[in-house]
Protein backbone atom coordinates (compact mmCIF):
# COMPACT_ATOMS: atom_id res chain seq x y z
CA UNK A 1 0.00 0.00 0.00
CA UNK A 2 1.59 3.53 -0.87
CA UNK A 3 0.92 6.49 1.78
CA UNK A 4 -1.81 7.69 -0.92
CA UNK A 5 -3.78 4.67 0.14
CA UNK A 6 -3.00 4.52 3.02
CA UNK A 7 -4.58 7.59 3.83
CA UNK A 8 -7.58 6.81 2.44
CA UNK A 9 -8.01 3.97 4.90
CA UNK A 10 -10.68 4.70 6.66
CA UNK A 11 -9.19 1.85 9.68
CA UNK A 12 -5.26 3.40 9.36
CA UNK A 13 -7.20 6.92 9.65
CA UNK A 14 -9.21 6.24 12.80
CA UNK A 15 -6.18 4.54 14.05
CA UNK A 16 -4.18 7.72 14.31
CA UNK A 17 -7.21 9.30 15.42
CA UNK A 18 -7.19 7.47 18.60
CA UNK A 19 -3.56 6.55 19.42
CA UNK A 20 -2.65 9.23 21.69
CA UNK A 21 -5.97 8.76 23.71
CA UNK A 22 -4.68 4.95 23.38
CA UNK A 23 -1.56 5.48 24.64
CA UNK A 24 -2.20 8.06 27.81
CA UNK A 25 -5.40 5.25 29.10
CA UNK A 26 -3.09 2.28 28.72
CA UNK A 27 -0.24 3.53 30.56
CA UNK A 28 -2.04 5.18 33.14
CA UNK A 29 -5.97 4.12 33.63
CA UNK A 30 -5.11 0.24 32.17
CA UNK A 31 -2.29 -1.44 32.75
CA UNK A 32 -2.18 0.05 36.32
CA UNK A 33 -5.10 -2.20 36.99
CA UNK A 34 -3.66 -5.76 35.96
CA UNK A 35 -0.20 -4.50 37.39
CA UNK A 36 -1.95 -3.60 40.86
CA UNK A 37 -3.17 -7.22 40.88
CA UNK A 38 0.15 -8.87 40.20
CA UNK A 39 1.58 -7.16 42.51
CA UNK A 40 -0.66 -8.24 45.04
CA UNK A 41 1.02 -11.54 45.11
CA UNK A 42 4.41 -10.14 46.24
CA UNK A 43 5.91 -8.84 49.33
CA UNK A 44 7.58 -5.71 47.94
CA UNK A 45 9.09 -2.26 49.79
CA UNK A 46 8.33 -0.34 46.33
CA UNK A 47 12.45 -0.34 45.30
CA UNK A 48 14.10 -3.64 46.26
CA UNK A 49 13.51 -7.36 45.24
CA UNK A 50 9.92 -8.31 45.19
CA UNK A 51 9.34 -11.74 47.23
CA UNK A 52 6.65 -14.27 46.08
CA UNK A 53 3.83 -14.54 48.84
CA UNK A 54 1.30 -16.56 46.25
CA UNK A 55 -2.16 -15.90 48.39
CA UNK A 56 -0.63 -14.68 51.71
CA UNK A 57 -1.38 -10.67 51.20
CA UNK A 58 -4.96 -11.82 50.11
CA UNK A 59 -5.67 -13.71 53.48
CA UNK A 60 -4.12 -11.37 55.41
CA UNK A 61 -6.87 -8.78 53.90
CA UNK A 62 -9.76 -10.90 53.81
CA UNK A 63 -9.46 -11.09 58.04
CA UNK A 64 -8.24 -7.81 58.80
CA UNK A 65 -10.36 -5.95 60.78
CA UNK A 66 -8.85 -2.44 59.91
CA UNK A 67 -9.70 -3.03 56.18
CA UNK A 68 -13.63 -4.44 56.78
CA UNK A 69 -14.26 -1.21 58.92
CA UNK A 70 -12.92 1.32 56.39
CA UNK A 71 -15.04 -0.65 53.59
CA UNK A 72 -17.62 0.50 55.72
CA UNK A 73 -16.36 3.67 56.77
CA UNK A 74 -17.17 4.27 52.89
CA UNK A 75 -20.44 2.88 52.81
CA UNK A 76 -21.14 5.00 55.83
CA UNK A 77 -20.29 7.77 53.86
CA UNK A 78 -22.18 6.91 50.91
CA UNK A 79 -25.41 7.08 53.56
CA UNK A 80 -24.61 10.22 55.33
CA UNK A 81 -24.08 12.07 51.88
CA UNK A 82 -27.34 10.78 50.28
CA UNK A 83 -29.09 11.57 53.34
CA UNK A 84 -27.78 14.97 53.49
CA UNK A 85 -26.51 16.09 49.96
CA UNK A 86 -29.60 15.40 48.01
CA UNK A 87 -32.36 17.20 50.45
CA UNK A 88 -30.80 19.47 51.05
CA UNK A 89 -29.27 20.45 47.72
CA UNK A 90 -33.24 19.87 46.36
CA UNK A 91 -34.49 22.24 49.22
CA UNK A 92 -32.30 25.16 48.28
CA UNK A 93 -33.10 24.06 44.56
CA UNK A 94 -36.05 24.98 45.08
CA UNK A 95 -36.14 27.89 46.71
CA UNK A 96 -33.63 29.53 44.36
CA UNK A 97 -35.92 28.76 41.21
CA UNK A 98 -38.66 30.41 42.80
CA UNK A 99 -39.16 34.11 41.76
CA UNK A 100 -37.62 35.79 44.33
CA UNK A 101 -35.02 39.47 44.60
CA UNK A 102 -31.49 38.61 45.04
CA UNK A 103 -31.75 34.60 43.97
CA UNK A 104 -28.50 35.37 41.54
CA UNK A 105 -26.76 36.97 44.69
CA UNK A 106 -27.27 33.86 46.69
CA UNK A 107 -26.62 31.33 43.93
CA UNK A 108 -23.01 32.88 43.95
CA UNK A 109 -22.13 32.69 47.42
CA UNK A 110 -23.57 29.39 47.75
CA UNK A 111 -21.32 27.92 44.80
CA UNK A 112 -18.19 28.86 46.61
CA UNK A 113 -17.04 25.68 48.52
CA UNK A 114 -16.98 23.66 44.98
CA UNK A 115 -13.69 26.14 44.25
CA UNK A 116 -11.70 25.35 47.45
CA UNK A 117 -10.02 22.09 46.86
CA UNK A 118 -10.18 19.31 49.27
CA UNK A 119 -6.90 20.13 51.18
CA UNK A 120 -7.74 24.03 51.99
CA UNK A 121 -11.13 22.78 53.03
CA UNK A 122 -9.69 20.39 55.14
CA UNK A 123 -7.71 22.20 56.84
CA UNK A 124 -10.53 25.47 57.55
CA UNK A 125 -12.54 22.85 59.13
CA UNK A 126 -9.84 22.01 61.14
CA UNK A 127 -8.86 25.00 62.34
CA UNK A 128 -12.76 25.59 63.26
CA UNK A 129 -12.91 22.17 64.83
CA UNK A 130 -9.97 22.89 66.64
CA UNK A 131 -10.77 22.31 70.82
CA UNK A 132 -8.73 25.28 72.01
CA UNK A 133 -9.05 28.12 69.32
CA UNK A 134 -11.80 26.93 66.92
CA UNK A 135 -14.65 28.72 65.91
CA UNK A 136 -17.47 25.71 67.00
CA UNK A 137 -16.53 25.51 70.72
CA UNK A 138 -16.12 29.17 70.34
CA UNK A 139 -19.75 29.58 69.35
CA UNK A 140 -20.93 26.86 71.73
CA UNK A 141 -19.15 28.36 74.56
CA UNK A 142 -20.53 31.79 73.89
CA UNK A 143 -23.90 30.84 73.71
CA UNK A 144 -23.46 28.86 76.94
CA UNK A 145 -23.27 25.33 76.12
CA UNK A 146 -20.18 24.60 77.41
CA UNK A 147 -21.22 20.83 77.55
CA UNK A 148 -21.60 20.20 73.50
CA UNK A 149 -17.83 21.63 73.49
CA UNK A 150 -15.96 18.26 72.25
CA UNK A 151 -12.29 17.87 70.98
CA UNK A 152 -14.14 17.08 67.50
CA UNK A 153 -11.51 15.60 65.49
CA UNK A 154 -10.01 13.33 68.49
CA UNK A 155 -12.88 11.57 69.86
CA UNK A 156 -12.91 8.29 67.83
CA UNK A 157 -16.88 8.04 68.18
CA UNK A 158 -17.46 11.42 66.59
CA UNK A 159 -14.87 11.64 64.50
CA UNK A 160 -15.71 10.33 61.86
CA UNK A 161 -19.67 12.78 61.82
CA UNK A 162 -16.76 15.69 62.04
CA UNK A 163 -14.88 14.47 58.86
CA UNK A 164 -18.25 13.80 56.93
CA UNK A 165 -19.39 17.40 57.75
CA UNK A 166 -16.92 19.15 55.52
CA UNK A 167 -17.44 16.83 52.59
CA UNK A 168 -21.38 17.74 52.57
CA UNK A 169 -20.43 21.36 53.06
CA UNK A 170 -18.07 21.76 49.77
CA UNK A 171 -20.39 19.02 48.07
CA UNK A 172 -24.11 20.50 48.05
CA UNK A 173 -23.82 22.94 45.68
CA UNK A 174 -22.90 21.10 42.91
CA UNK A 175 -25.88 18.92 43.56
CA UNK A 176 -27.88 22.30 43.76
CA UNK A 177 -26.83 23.37 40.81
CA UNK A 178 -27.68 20.24 38.85
CA UNK A 179 -31.26 20.23 40.52
CA UNK A 180 -31.48 24.33 39.87
CA UNK A 181 -30.92 23.30 35.91
CA UNK A 182 -33.49 20.79 35.92
CA UNK A 183 -36.15 22.47 38.13
CA UNK A 184 -35.37 24.89 35.35
CA UNK A 185 -36.42 22.58 32.28
CA UNK A 186 -39.43 21.14 33.90
CA UNK A 187 -42.54 22.80 31.78
CA UNK A 188 -44.54 25.88 33.36
CA UNK A 189 -47.81 24.55 31.75
CA UNK A 190 -47.85 21.67 34.29
CA UNK A 191 -47.26 24.12 36.85
CA UNK A 192 -50.35 25.65 35.91
CA UNK A 193 -52.67 22.82 35.43
CA UNK A 194 -51.76 21.86 39.84
CA UNK A 195 -52.67 25.52 40.00
CA UNK A 196 -56.24 25.31 38.22
CA UNK A 197 -56.73 21.94 40.16
CA UNK A 198 -56.22 23.68 43.08
CA UNK A 199 -52.88 22.27 44.24
CA UNK A 200 -50.82 24.13 46.94
CA UNK A 201 -47.01 24.29 47.14
CA UNK A 202 -46.64 21.24 48.54
CA UNK A 203 -48.84 19.36 46.58
CA UNK A 204 -46.71 21.03 43.57
CA UNK A 205 -43.91 19.80 44.62
CA UNK A 206 -44.65 16.50 45.84
CA UNK A 207 -46.66 15.51 42.36
CA UNK A 208 -45.03 17.27 40.15
CA UNK A 209 -41.45 18.79 40.56
CA UNK A 210 -40.19 15.52 42.36
CA UNK A 211 -41.44 13.23 39.95
CA UNK A 212 -39.99 15.39 37.14
CA UNK A 213 -36.85 15.07 38.58
CA UNK A 214 -36.78 11.31 38.98
CA UNK A 215 -34.31 10.83 36.35
CA UNK A 216 -32.27 13.93 38.09
CA UNK A 217 -31.93 12.43 41.31
CA UNK A 218 -31.16 9.16 40.68
CA UNK A 219 -28.21 10.27 38.57
CA UNK A 220 -26.99 12.90 40.97
CA UNK A 221 -27.48 9.45 43.64
CA UNK A 222 -25.19 7.45 40.88
CA UNK A 223 -22.49 9.97 41.37
CA UNK A 224 -22.74 10.49 45.27
CA UNK A 225 -22.49 6.66 45.62
CA UNK A 226 -19.50 6.24 43.39
CA UNK A 227 -17.72 9.62 44.43
CA UNK A 228 -17.99 8.80 48.10
CA UNK A 229 -16.31 5.24 47.57
CA UNK A 230 -13.44 6.69 45.85
CA UNK A 231 -12.96 9.89 48.57
CA UNK A 232 -9.48 10.30 50.16
CA UNK A 233 -7.79 13.80 49.94
CA UNK A 234 -9.90 15.87 52.73
CA UNK A 235 -10.03 12.77 55.15
CA UNK A 236 -6.28 12.55 54.65
CA UNK A 237 -5.25 16.03 55.14
CA UNK A 238 -8.38 16.01 58.15
CA UNK A 239 -6.96 12.97 60.12
CA UNK A 240 -4.94 10.58 57.90
CA UNK A 241 -7.58 8.11 59.11
CA UNK A 242 -7.06 8.32 62.72
CA UNK A 243 -7.58 8.38 65.43
CA UNK A 244 -6.87 4.68 66.01
CA UNK A 245 -8.47 4.30 62.15
CA UNK A 246 -11.81 5.60 63.34
CA UNK A 247 -12.38 7.83 60.17
CA UNK A 248 -9.82 5.57 57.83
CA UNK A 249 -11.54 5.24 54.10
CA UNK A 250 -10.09 2.49 51.76
CA UNK A 251 -7.88 5.09 50.31
CA UNK A 252 -6.76 6.61 53.53
CA UNK A 253 -5.63 2.87 54.55
CA UNK A 254 -4.13 1.98 51.10
CA UNK A 255 -1.99 5.34 50.85
CA UNK A 256 -0.74 4.36 54.46
CA UNK A 257 -0.17 1.12 54.08
CA UNK A 258 1.64 1.72 51.12
CA UNK A 259 3.59 5.19 51.25
CA UNK A 260 4.22 5.64 54.72
CA UNK A 261 4.56 1.60 55.95
CA UNK A 262 6.44 1.12 52.30
CA UNK A 263 4.46 -1.92 52.14
CA UNK A 264 3.74 -2.32 48.59
CA UNK A 265 2.36 -5.64 48.08
CA UNK A 266 -0.40 -5.44 50.74
CA UNK A 267 -0.84 -1.79 49.02
CA UNK A 268 -1.60 -3.33 45.96
CA UNK A 269 -4.44 -6.14 47.58
CA UNK A 270 -6.02 -2.85 49.55
CA UNK A 271 -6.07 -1.21 45.82
CA UNK A 272 -7.11 -4.37 43.86
CA UNK A 273 -10.22 -4.64 46.28
CA UNK A 274 -11.15 -1.12 46.17
CA UNK A 275 -11.04 -1.09 42.46
CA UNK A 276 -13.82 -4.49 42.47
CA UNK A 277 -15.92 -2.80 45.36
CA UNK A 278 -16.53 0.27 43.06
CA UNK A 279 -16.57 -1.83 39.56
CA UNK A 280 -19.35 -4.18 41.39
CA UNK A 281 -21.19 -1.06 43.16
CA UNK A 282 -21.17 0.88 39.63
CA UNK A 283 -22.20 -1.75 37.08
CA UNK A 284 -25.31 -2.56 40.11
CA UNK A 285 -26.15 1.26 40.07
CA UNK A 286 -25.92 1.86 36.89
CA UNK A 287 -28.29 -1.15 36.23
CA UNK A 288 -30.79 -0.21 38.56
CA UNK A 289 -30.54 3.91 37.17
CA UNK A 290 -31.02 3.26 33.77
CA UNK A 291 -33.86 0.52 34.32
CA UNK A 292 -35.78 3.26 36.94
CA UNK A 293 -35.21 6.11 34.10
CA UNK A 294 -36.44 4.00 31.56
CA UNK A 295 -39.40 3.08 33.85
CA UNK B 1 -49.95 38.73 53.90
CA UNK B 2 -49.32 35.18 53.37
CA UNK B 3 -47.27 35.13 50.70
CA UNK B 4 -45.09 37.96 52.66
CA UNK B 5 -44.89 35.39 55.29
CA UNK B 6 -44.03 32.54 52.73
CA UNK B 7 -41.10 34.89 51.25
CA UNK B 8 -40.12 35.77 54.83
CA UNK B 9 -39.67 31.80 55.22
CA UNK B 10 -37.82 31.56 51.98
CA UNK B 11 -35.28 34.11 53.09
CA UNK B 12 -35.07 32.56 56.42
CA UNK B 13 -33.65 29.47 54.97
CA UNK B 14 -31.67 31.20 52.44
CA UNK B 15 -29.79 33.14 55.31
CA UNK B 16 -28.97 30.50 56.74
CA UNK B 17 -27.27 28.78 54.09
CA UNK B 18 -25.57 32.09 53.40
CA UNK B 19 -23.80 31.65 57.07
CA UNK B 20 -23.13 28.06 56.94
CA UNK B 21 -21.62 28.82 53.61
CA UNK B 22 -20.10 32.29 54.12
CA UNK B 23 -19.08 32.02 57.22
CA UNK B 24 -15.97 30.10 57.16
CA UNK B 25 -14.90 31.79 54.25
CA UNK B 26 -15.03 34.99 56.44
CA UNK B 27 -13.45 33.33 59.27
CA UNK B 28 -10.89 32.30 56.57
CA UNK B 29 -10.10 36.23 55.86
CA UNK B 30 -10.46 37.93 59.04
CA UNK B 31 -7.92 35.90 61.34
CA UNK B 32 -5.70 35.93 58.05
CA UNK B 33 -5.02 39.78 59.44
CA UNK B 34 -4.74 39.22 62.63
CA UNK B 35 -0.76 38.00 64.24
CA UNK B 36 -0.52 35.54 66.27
CA UNK B 37 -0.71 36.79 69.39
CA UNK B 38 -3.63 38.69 68.67
CA UNK B 39 -5.49 35.74 67.64
CA UNK B 40 -4.75 33.25 71.08
CA UNK B 41 -5.64 35.89 72.87
CA UNK B 42 -8.66 37.20 71.30
CA UNK B 43 -11.98 35.40 69.87
CA UNK B 44 -11.89 33.82 66.60
CA UNK B 45 -14.81 35.80 65.34
CA UNK B 46 -13.54 39.19 66.28
CA UNK B 47 -11.88 41.85 63.79
CA UNK B 48 -8.22 42.46 63.81
CA UNK B 49 -7.51 44.95 65.74
CA UNK B 50 -4.43 45.45 64.37
CA UNK B 51 -5.02 44.87 60.74
CA UNK B 52 -1.29 43.47 59.66
CA UNK B 53 -0.31 42.16 55.97
CA UNK B 54 2.49 40.27 58.06
CA UNK B 55 1.39 37.11 57.41
CA UNK B 56 0.90 37.46 53.85
CA UNK B 57 4.22 38.89 53.73
CA UNK B 58 5.43 35.93 55.42
CA UNK B 59 3.97 33.20 53.37
CA UNK B 60 5.37 34.68 49.69
CA UNK B 61 8.76 34.38 51.47
CA UNK B 62 8.25 30.89 52.59
CA UNK B 63 8.91 30.15 48.60
CA UNK B 64 5.01 29.79 48.55
CA UNK B 65 4.45 31.22 45.06
CA UNK B 66 7.19 28.46 43.39
CA UNK B 67 3.69 26.27 43.89
CA UNK B 68 1.20 28.94 41.88
CA UNK B 69 3.74 28.93 39.43
CA UNK B 70 4.07 24.90 39.42
CA UNK B 71 0.34 24.48 39.43
CA UNK B 72 0.08 26.84 37.04
CA UNK B 73 2.65 25.10 34.52
CA UNK B 74 1.18 21.96 34.98
CA UNK B 75 -2.88 22.63 35.03
CA UNK B 76 -2.06 24.57 31.63
CA UNK B 77 0.01 22.22 29.86
CA UNK B 78 -2.40 19.22 30.64
CA UNK B 79 -5.31 20.95 29.91
CA UNK B 80 -3.45 21.76 26.32
CA UNK B 81 -2.71 17.88 25.96
CA UNK B 82 -6.14 16.77 27.37
CA UNK B 83 -8.35 19.00 24.57
CA UNK B 84 -6.07 18.05 21.56
CA UNK B 85 -6.06 13.94 22.29
CA UNK B 86 -9.92 14.28 23.03
CA UNK B 87 -11.16 16.15 20.37
CA UNK B 88 -8.80 13.99 18.04
CA UNK B 89 -10.33 10.62 19.95
CA UNK B 90 -13.87 12.24 19.98
CA UNK B 91 -13.57 12.76 16.20
CA UNK B 92 -12.96 9.54 15.10
CA UNK B 93 -15.55 7.91 17.72
CA UNK B 94 -18.07 10.68 16.28
CA UNK B 95 -17.54 10.74 12.51
CA UNK B 96 -14.92 7.68 10.90
CA UNK B 97 -16.81 4.33 10.65
CA UNK B 98 -14.54 1.72 11.88
CA UNK B 99 -17.10 -0.83 12.97
CA UNK B 100 -15.74 -0.54 16.54
CA UNK B 101 -16.66 3.13 17.17
CA UNK B 102 -19.54 1.85 19.86
CA UNK B 103 -17.30 -0.64 21.73
CA UNK B 104 -14.49 2.16 21.92
CA UNK B 105 -16.73 4.96 23.35
CA UNK B 106 -18.00 2.84 26.26
CA UNK B 107 -14.14 1.45 27.08
CA UNK B 108 -12.97 5.29 27.52
CA UNK B 109 -16.37 5.89 29.36
CA UNK B 110 -15.44 3.14 31.71
CA UNK B 111 -12.82 4.25 32.72
CA UNK B 112 -14.42 6.82 35.10
CA UNK B 113 -14.92 4.15 37.14
CA UNK B 114 -11.36 3.55 38.26
CA UNK B 115 -10.95 4.69 41.34
CA UNK B 116 -7.77 6.63 40.93
CA UNK B 117 -6.19 5.60 44.02
CA UNK B 118 -5.98 2.22 43.06
CA UNK B 119 -3.52 2.94 40.17
CA UNK B 120 -1.67 4.98 42.73
CA UNK B 121 1.01 2.00 43.52
CA UNK B 122 1.62 1.45 39.88
CA UNK B 123 1.83 5.10 38.26
CA UNK B 124 4.53 5.27 41.00
CA UNK B 125 6.53 2.53 39.42
CA UNK B 126 5.99 3.18 36.10
CA UNK B 127 6.73 7.03 36.94
CA UNK B 128 9.80 5.96 38.39
CA UNK B 129 11.05 3.79 35.88
CA UNK B 130 10.39 6.53 32.98
CA UNK B 131 12.82 8.90 35.34
CA UNK B 132 10.11 11.36 35.51
CA UNK B 133 9.98 10.51 39.46
CA UNK B 134 9.99 14.72 41.37
CA UNK B 135 9.76 16.34 37.98
CA UNK B 136 6.48 18.61 37.11
CA UNK B 137 6.09 16.72 33.65
CA UNK B 138 5.18 13.24 35.85
CA UNK B 139 1.81 14.58 36.79
CA UNK B 140 0.73 15.23 33.46
CA UNK B 141 0.55 12.05 32.34
CA UNK B 142 -1.96 10.72 34.74
CA UNK B 143 -3.98 14.10 34.40
CA UNK B 144 -4.60 13.44 31.11
CA UNK B 145 -5.25 10.04 31.47
CA UNK B 146 -7.82 10.45 34.04
CA UNK B 147 -9.08 13.89 32.32
CA UNK B 148 -9.58 11.85 29.18
CA UNK B 149 -12.84 9.54 30.16
CA UNK B 150 -15.32 12.96 30.93
CA UNK B 151 -13.60 15.00 27.90
CA UNK B 152 -14.15 12.34 25.22
CA UNK B 153 -17.66 11.47 26.73
CA UNK B 154 -18.38 15.77 26.62
CA UNK B 155 -16.84 16.37 22.78
CA UNK B 156 -17.90 12.95 21.43
CA UNK B 157 -21.91 13.84 22.64
CA UNK B 158 -20.87 17.41 20.77
CA UNK B 159 -19.81 16.80 17.52
CA UNK B 160 -22.42 13.68 17.09
CA UNK B 161 -24.78 17.04 17.21
CA UNK B 162 -23.17 19.07 14.19
CA UNK B 163 -25.11 18.08 11.36
CA UNK B 164 -22.86 16.12 8.80
CA UNK B 165 -23.98 18.59 5.62
CA UNK B 166 -21.14 20.56 6.37
CA UNK B 167 -18.09 18.18 6.36
CA UNK B 168 -20.16 16.46 2.97
CA UNK B 169 -19.36 19.10 0.74
CA UNK B 170 -15.52 18.74 1.96
CA UNK B 171 -15.56 15.36 1.67
CA UNK B 172 -16.58 15.50 -1.84
CA UNK B 173 -13.97 17.97 -2.70
CA UNK B 174 -11.26 15.46 -1.22
CA UNK B 175 -9.97 17.28 1.74
CA UNK B 176 -8.29 14.76 3.69
CA UNK B 177 -9.87 13.65 7.69
CA UNK B 178 -6.95 16.12 9.28
CA UNK B 179 -8.39 19.54 7.10
CA UNK B 180 -11.65 18.77 7.79
CA UNK B 181 -10.67 18.15 11.57
CA UNK B 182 -9.10 21.54 12.06
CA UNK B 183 -10.70 23.59 9.67
CA UNK B 184 -14.24 21.90 10.05
CA UNK B 185 -15.02 19.94 12.89
CA UNK B 186 -12.33 22.19 15.78
CA UNK B 187 -14.21 25.67 14.94
CA UNK B 188 -17.75 24.33 15.19
CA UNK B 189 -16.79 22.60 18.82
CA UNK B 190 -15.01 26.03 20.79
CA UNK B 191 -17.80 26.27 22.96
CA UNK B 192 -17.35 22.41 24.20
CA UNK B 193 -13.52 22.90 24.30
CA UNK B 194 -14.14 25.57 26.52
CA UNK B 195 -16.24 24.10 28.64
CA UNK B 196 -13.57 20.70 28.90
CA UNK B 197 -10.86 23.28 29.36
CA UNK B 198 -13.14 25.46 32.62
CA UNK B 199 -14.31 21.66 33.84
CA UNK B 200 -10.33 19.99 33.55
CA UNK B 201 -9.16 23.02 34.77
CA UNK B 202 -10.94 23.14 37.90
CA UNK B 203 -10.51 19.79 38.74
CA UNK B 204 -6.51 19.42 38.22
CA UNK B 205 -5.85 22.60 39.58
CA UNK B 206 -7.36 21.18 43.05
CA UNK B 207 -5.87 17.82 42.57
CA UNK B 208 -3.64 16.28 45.12
CA UNK B 209 -2.95 12.50 45.27
CA UNK B 210 -0.73 12.27 42.46
CA UNK B 211 1.23 14.90 43.34
CA UNK B 212 1.78 13.23 47.14
CA UNK B 213 3.22 10.37 45.42
CA UNK B 214 4.83 11.11 42.56
CA UNK B 215 6.96 14.15 43.35
CA UNK B 216 8.98 15.16 46.67
CA UNK B 217 10.98 18.28 46.71
CA UNK B 218 9.68 21.35 48.08
CA UNK B 219 10.72 23.09 44.35
CA UNK B 220 8.45 20.45 42.59
CA UNK B 221 5.19 21.03 44.84
CA UNK B 222 1.96 21.73 43.27
CA UNK B 223 -0.07 24.04 45.10
CA UNK B 224 -2.18 21.75 47.08
CA UNK B 225 0.71 19.51 48.29
CA UNK B 226 2.40 22.55 48.92
CA UNK B 227 -0.60 23.83 51.30
CA UNK B 228 -0.38 20.61 53.30
CA UNK B 229 3.44 20.74 53.35
CA UNK B 230 2.97 24.10 54.81
CA UNK B 231 0.03 23.32 57.31
CA UNK B 232 2.60 20.84 58.37
CA UNK B 233 5.16 22.87 59.12
CA UNK B 234 3.78 25.63 60.65
CA UNK B 235 0.38 24.51 61.19
CA UNK B 236 0.74 25.84 65.54
CA UNK B 237 0.89 29.15 63.77
CA UNK B 238 -2.82 29.34 62.99
CA UNK B 239 -3.67 32.52 61.28
CA UNK B 240 0.08 31.96 59.11
CA UNK B 241 -1.67 28.87 57.79
CA UNK B 242 -5.21 30.39 57.30
CA UNK B 243 -3.26 32.78 55.09
CA UNK B 244 -1.58 30.28 53.14
CA UNK B 245 -4.75 28.42 52.64
CA UNK B 246 -6.67 31.93 51.50
CA UNK B 247 -3.74 32.78 49.03
CA UNK B 248 -4.24 29.13 47.57
CA UNK B 249 -7.91 29.55 47.17
CA UNK B 250 -7.24 32.99 45.66
CA UNK B 251 -6.96 32.25 41.82
CA UNK B 252 -10.25 30.33 41.48
CA UNK B 253 -12.10 32.93 43.78
CA UNK B 254 -10.48 35.47 41.37
CA UNK B 255 -11.59 33.66 38.14
CA UNK B 256 -15.15 33.01 39.50
CA UNK B 257 -15.72 36.51 40.25
CA UNK B 258 -15.18 37.65 36.69
CA UNK B 259 -16.10 34.54 34.68
CA UNK B 260 -19.18 33.07 37.13
CA UNK B 261 -21.43 31.74 34.24
CA UNK B 262 -18.73 29.67 32.69
CA UNK B 263 -17.10 28.45 35.71
CA UNK B 264 -20.31 26.89 36.89
CA UNK B 265 -20.98 25.40 33.54
CA UNK B 266 -18.00 23.90 32.97
CA UNK B 267 -17.92 22.49 36.97
CA UNK B 268 -21.17 21.12 36.78
CA UNK B 269 -20.48 19.85 33.09
CA UNK B 270 -19.74 16.23 33.74
CA UNK B 271 -22.12 15.96 36.17
CA UNK B 272 -25.42 16.93 34.03
CA UNK B 273 -25.20 14.82 31.45
CA UNK B 274 -23.87 11.73 32.92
Amino acid sequence: MNKKELMNNKYFIAALFLLPALIFSLVYLIIPIPLSAYYSFFEWDGIGAMEFLGLDNWAELLSDPIFWSSMANNFKLVAISLVIQIPIALFLAVLLTRKIKGASFFKTIFFVPMLLSSIAVAFLWRYMYDPTFGLINGVLNLVGLEHLTQSWLGNPDIVFYSVAAPIQWRFIPLYMIIFMAAISNIPEQLYEAAEIDGANNWQMFFFVTLPMLRATVVNASVLIIVGSLKYFAMIFALTGGGPNHASELMATYLYSKSFTEMNMGYGSTISVALFLVALIVSVVFLRFSKKDVRN
Amino acid sequence: MVNRIKKLVIYLFLSIWLVITGYPLVFLVQNSFKVRLEFFRNPVWSLPANFTLQNYIEVMESGFYIYFINSIIVCFISVAIIIIVSALASYAISRIDFKFNKLVYILFLAGMMIPIHSTLIPIYKITLSMGLYDRLSALIGPYVAFSLPISVFILTGFINDIPYELEEAAIIDGASRFRIFKDIILPLVKPAISTVAIYNLTLLWNQFAYALVLTSSPGKRILTLGLFEFQGQHGINIPLTLTALFLSVLPLIVLYVFLQEHIIKGMTAGALKG
